[in-house]
């Protein structure tokens, strides 16, 4: 993250130089910082900036196709004229565990297709998750381990 | 040009809305509490979002489009917590899950 933080010094120093304070020149600024903070890093051996990046806009292209797709199977269940489902609460084992990165977790469940997060346990193990169709709870749990939970393990640590 | 962006914000606008109405269907025919948390939650986000992007576009401006950028984006960042929320207040507050529901493991971890 202080990687981050220097790519965000850096744009706003670009700026300052620069001299047009525009949104679209601070994004130039952002873009080449980084892509400077990687070159630098990638000699030093460090954790790939770059890589890193990439894989946060992975992350961020699957949760809006997920999002999209989420509320067509609203609308296609809602306008089904017999509305027949199994809801059901069922509990995941949390892998990841830093606070940050359960609230992503939580916050990316519940604008995905037919989950709901509602609670985290107090040791912070567990997260209970509602589903509008609970009749596959194991597939459910390993939708969300292959999917989301993986992807914030590569893009965070 | 303008014919395009015109077509588009219509297409927009009407997605947009028809995503609202089918939340707001939703929430009358979904069973119970939680269930209908499902409905308001996604496609009342994605409702707004699209309503947002129409009006940001039809201004054909760069710093309203990115204010209406940035207001899709809030909506994301605070429906998931107000969701989440109001689920586990119903659920603490003792609030049922519907009698066709098949499971409920956060009752019997916390009777």
């Amino acid at each position: 993250m202080t990687a981050f933080t220097l790519n965000v010094l850096f744009a706003v120093i670009w700026v300052a130089v620069s001299g047009s304070a525009s949104v679209l020149n601070l994004l130039f600024g952002f873009a080449v910082s980084a892509l400077s903070i990687g070159l630098v890093r990638e000699q030093a051996h460090g954790v790939s900036y770059l890589r890193r990046i990439g894989r946060i806009l992975s992350l961020l292209a699957l949760f809006l196709r997920e999002l999209a797709l989420s509320a067509w199977k609203v609308a296609v269940l809602v306008t089904r004229p017999r509305l027949v489902v199994r809801p059901g609460i069922f509990s995941f084992p949390l892998t990841v565990g830093r606070d940050f990165e359960i609230t992503l977790l939580a916050n990316l469940i519940t604008l995905t297709p037919g989950t709901l997060s509602v609670d985290v346990s107090e040791d912070r193990r567990t997260l209970y998750v509602h589903a509008i169709d609970c009749s596959d709870i194991e597939g459910a749990r390993r939708d969300i381990r292959e999917g989301f939970e993986r992807k914030i393990m590569e893009a965070f640590r | 040009m303008s014919l395009i962006l015109t077509l588009v914000t219509v297409l927009l606008l009407v997605a947009g809305s028809a995503f609202a109405l089918m939340g707001s269907i939703g929430l009358i025919r979904f069973p119970d509490m939680f269930s209908r948390m499902h409905a308001a939650s996604k496609a009342g986000t994605v409702g707004s979002g699209l309503l947002l992007l129409a009006a940001g576009l039809h201004s054909a401006d760069l710093s309203i489009f990115a204010r209406a950028l940035a207001g899709f984006f809030f909506f994301i960042l605070t429906t998931p917590v107000s969701a989440h929320l109001l689920a586990r207040a119903a659920h603490k507050a003792g609030y049922r899950l519907h009698p066709s529901s098949v499971a409920d493991h956060l009752r019997q971890d916390s009777p």
